[in-house]
């Protein structure tokens, strides 16, 4: 099977991705929701401004959301995936729910895609919450390379930056069944 | 917003000391096959990439967890109507009228059915709806440029909507874009998702493109461009393009699919 090569989003992906709401996957003020938010960085530590970050996680009790309804959000439902545009500062931010362990032993995070113009393909990578539990992926990693996977704690919420490339460059992941 | 013509726009002078064609061709060619049958994050042809691609190798994990799903979307994301671009204004939009159609399967060969697909092109003269565009060629006032659809039960989506114009960009000096519809496709698993962009086939212009040729495996370029099919083609009223796009493989056993 030869699977279709991605490309970049371009310049214009605002036309068609972004959408009214995309990045409440609950609405701001929710009493249990949190800001998971950050900037995107360039190799010279500038702002992107023309990136795209999609959010997908479990949620509060590490159930994996089967409902549909992100792009017409009722308010109410759980949907567990979002999508956010930088603004002219290379800032993002989503409302949404701190995720609970999938299984038991499982280290929480957020599946998170990140796309740009002047970028070729997507790139995958997680936003942990911060603790000091055992996980397969940030154990085998260096401390740098690690702290670049995990978020802050903040009095309202969650900072992950992301680093393309250069000073702290995120470490992006790739799975088994992909073509490389 | 709004489309006024605006000549004389193009200042050259903003562009870096002046790189030619002949200059991108000279660095696609020695690039050429350097790659898998993915685009090359590095790839210095497409100026904007230079700053914004990892220089580290990916780090290769086990999905798990929320990685082993994929978002759902249904009825209450899409409306049946968001799949024809032709239809979202009082007027008939100006150009060449065609459908777009194929499957999506995944790595399998699984169709991937009832999952979201989204577009977003050009209009016929190049232009996107869009304050970045600054490209003098009209906006069309019927024509936004932008669907959205869900696949049906055996993975297969239509759109209805214009044949988009090639455009030029400041990559580089009297640099164009072969026409192409921007994609964005979700599979049934989180690894799987993929925005890519579809061409038609036999553009003049593939060859001096950065960004279809930072996929610098030729076969694998080549699985970007729709193929003209008579047979999905309507009589009297619009040509008709099929491409098919297979995601990569997914990770879920048959046990956890149950």
């Amino acid at each position: 099977m030869s699977f279709a090569p991605g490309q970049t989003v371009g310049p214009f992906f605002h036309l068609g991705l972004p959408f009214d709401g995309g990045n409440l996957l609950v609405p701001a003020g929710h009493p249990e929701g949190v800001r998971l938010h950050g900037r995107v960085l360039d190799g010279a530590g500038d702002p992107v401004p023309d990136a795209l970050i999609e959010l997908w996680q479990a949620d509060a009790n590490g159930r994996v959301p089967r409902a549909t309804g992100s792009i017409h959000r009722d308010g109410y439902t759980f949907t567990g995936w979002g999508r956010a545009q930088t603004d002219g500062a290379g800032h993002y931010w989503f409302s949404t729910l701190i995720p609970g362990a999938t299984a038991v032993g499982k280290r929480p995070f957020f599946a998170v895609t990140v796309f740009a113009r002047g970028l070729t393909d997507r790139l995958f990578t997680r936003a942990y919450l911060p603790s000091d539990e055992p996980d397969a992926l940030l154990d085998g990693l260096e401390p740098a390379a690690r702290a670049t996977l995990i978020t802050t704690r903040e009095e309202r919420g969650l900072l992950f930056d992301i680093h393309l490339q250069g000073e702290g460059e995120t470490v992006f992941l790739s799975y088994p069944r992909q073509a490389r | 917003m709004e489309g006024k013509y605006r000549p004389a726009a193009l200042d050259w002078s903003s562009v870096a000391v002046v790189t030619t064609q002949a200059d991108i061709n000279r660095e696609i060619e020695e690039l050429r096959g350097g790659g898998g049958p993915q685009p090359r994050l590095e790839y210095p042809p497409y100026r904007s990439s230079v700053l914004r691609h990892p220089t580290k190798d990916k780090q290769l994990v086990d999905p798990e967890g929320v990685e082993l799903w994929a978002p759902c979307f249904g009825p209450a994301d899409v409306a049946a109507t968001e799949a024809d671009l032709t239809i979202q204004h009082a007027g008939e939009p100006i150009g060449e009228r065609i459908v777009v159609t194929g499957r999506v399967i995944d790595g399998e060969g699984r169709p991937v059915r009832h999952q979201l697909v989204e577009i977003w092109q050009a209009n016929a003269a190049g232009r996107y709806w869009h304050q970045g565009d600054q490209h003098p060629a009209p906006n069309d006032p019927n024509f936004t440029g932008a669907g959205r659809c869900l696949t049906d039960g055996a993975g297969v989506y239509s759109f209805q909507t214009i044949k988009p114009g090639a455009y030029p960009w400041r990559n580089h000096l009297n640099a164009w874009r072969p026409a192409h519809i921007h994609f964005s496709l979700f599979g049934t698993d989180f690894t799987q998702r993929l925005v890519t962009q579809m061409y038609f086939p036999g553009d003049p212009l593939f060859d001096l493109d950065p960004i279809y040729q930072s996929i610098t495996d030729a076969k694998a370029r080549e699985l970007l461009v729709a193929s003209f099919d008579h047979g999905v083609t309507t009589p009297e009223y619009r040509l008709g393009y099929r491409w098919d796009i297979v995601l990569s493989g997914t990770h879920r056993t048959p046990l956890e699919e149950s």
